[in-house]
């Protein structure tokens, strides 16, 4: 007890644990037992991650749906609801064809205001930018084709620099100001006043021609169809109305 | 073979030993993720569930892990705690998920994590391992700490997104890009390396002054 009691704090083996580790890791293993021990490992492995992901993949989807509806709702100021129209076979639908991944199609989001009409549309596309591909959601008036808003969703741009496509509110409040299309980048104050002209960000020209670039090819490719007309909605559903 | 006391495997992670500063592991998530303090704690965060566990599991396993597998067993302990650290994160903290993006699942080869498992949780048991793994835990975090804060500070001007010196502040860009990783590193590392020297330095004189009385 006594020498147990000298050498306890010296010791980096614990005096409770036989010393079984020294002689079994020298012996032969077999291969049989090498892969056993790793698939049995791994199968506890898979089933905790799955367990997790069971766990928490529904409030990721929940978070990611909820940022999405926000950033619609924030580009279509005024917009009470909106509804999902896919890009099937050039036309505008509400519903996919059977079978088909949602994640397969473009799509828009047409917002409405209280009263049922028609505000304007909002449409998330991303490009490369400065460093990595900068995506944004910005709203239109499908009538005029005014922008209405934008909303940079994810990007890399320059800290200090390029981020200041969504950390300057000047830059961002002049796509808020109802600009015309297509948008023309101007140097900061060289504007004549025209209503389609935008300040680009001194130091970070490239990431403001980017957002200005996104939004007029996105409105490039949207209007011609959005112009055939958009298909009626149906009435919303009481379940509908609950989820806003 | 070293021999330690449970509060010596607790205290060494965190300063003598830091893995960081001193060992110069785990420098990738060191040098990438530190331009905000936010982002320091959230990797520090994920680092340290991620080395508690695998350091307990290691070691109360190890009788079952035959010593020809052994990494690959580590490994495979450490990968299944990040993907969990991972999910939970983008779940409860999907700004800072967002932040650390790629740098979540590189935990995954932070040699400080599996040089943890090698040197001591495969040869002492749960409890000590735990301590060790804790201490190590602090220590990562407390360099990564240093480092988000110097560059956020210098960077941005602002602690914890609070601003600190006012609008008139030119923050000083450079920091929070990776440049300023390498600097503020450099410059800890040059801190810690003087201080070093002068310790020792004043040890000569000490002993020159009691070998001369």
């Amino acid at each position: 007890m006594s020498e147990e009691g000298m050498n306890e704090g010296l010791e980096v083996q614990d005096s409770g644990t036989p010393p079984e580790q020294e002689s079994p890791a020298k012996a032969e293993v077999s291969t049989f037992q090498l892969v056993a021990t790793l698939a049995v490992a791994g199968a506890l492995a898979g089933l905790l991650i799955v367990l997790v992901n069971q766990h928490t993949k529904p409030i990721i989807d929940k978070y990611k749906a909820e940022q999405l509806r926000k950033a619609v709702y924030e580009v279509l100021p005024g917009a009470e609801h909106y509804d999902t129209y896919y890009l099937v076979d050039g036309s505008l639908s509400l519903s996919l064809p059977e079978g088909a991944k949602e994640s397969d199609f473009k799509r828009v989001y047409v917002g409405y205001t209280a009263a049922g009409q028609r505000l304007g549309v909002a449409v998330s596309r991303g490009e490369s930018g400065f460093q990595d591909v900068v995506q944004i959601i910005f709203g239109f008036d499908h009538v005029t084709g005014k922008l209405t808003g934008m909303k940079v969703l994810d990007s890399k741009e320059t800290p200090g620099l390029g981020d200041k496509i969504y950390k300057d509110k000047a830059f961002v409040d002049q796509f808020f100001a109802g600009p015309e299309t297509p948008l023309v980048p101007v140097k900061s104050g060289a504007g004549k006043g025209l209503p389609n002209e935008i300040d680009t960000i001194t130091g970070a020209t490239i990431s403001s021609k980017t957002v200005i670039g996104i939004i007029n090819h996105g409105l490039e490719e949207w209007k011609p169809i959005l112009d055939q007309g958009i298909p009626q909605a149906p009435a919303r559903s009481v379940d509908e109305e609950a989820q806003q | 073979m070293r021999t330690t006391t449970p509060s010596q495997d607790f205290i060494r992670g965190i300063w003598d030993e830091n893995p960081v500063l001193v060992q110069m592991l785990g420098l990738c998530p060191a040098l990438a993720v530190t331009n905000s303090v936010k982002n320091a704690l959230a990797m520090s965060a994920a680092t340290f569930f991620v080395i508690c566990c695998s350091s307990v599991l290691v070691s109360s396993c190890k009788r079952f892990i035959p010593n020809e597998v052994r990494i690959s067993a580590y490994i495979l302990v450490i990968a299944t705690f990040v993907t969990l650290a991972d999910m939970l994160l983008q779940a409860y903290a999907p700004v800072q998920h967002k932040e650390l993006g790629a740098f979540m699942a590189l935990i995954v080869v932070n040699c400080m994590i599996l040089g943890r498992q090698e040197a001591f949780a495969s040869k002492n048991n749960p409890f000590r391992s735990l301590l060790d793994a804790v201490g190590t835990g602090i220590g990562f975090t407390i360099a990564l700490l240093m480092m988000g804060g110097f560059r956020e500070i210098l960077g941005t001007g602002a602690f914890l997104e609070y601003s600190l010196f006012g609008p008139n502040f030119e923050p000083w860009v450079i920091m929070v890009l990776p440049a300023g990783g390498f600097l503020t590193l450099g410059f800890i590392l040059l801190a810690m390396g003087y201080a070093e020297h002068r310790k020792k330095a004043n040890e000569i004189v000490n002993e020159q002054v009691k070998t001369a009385l």
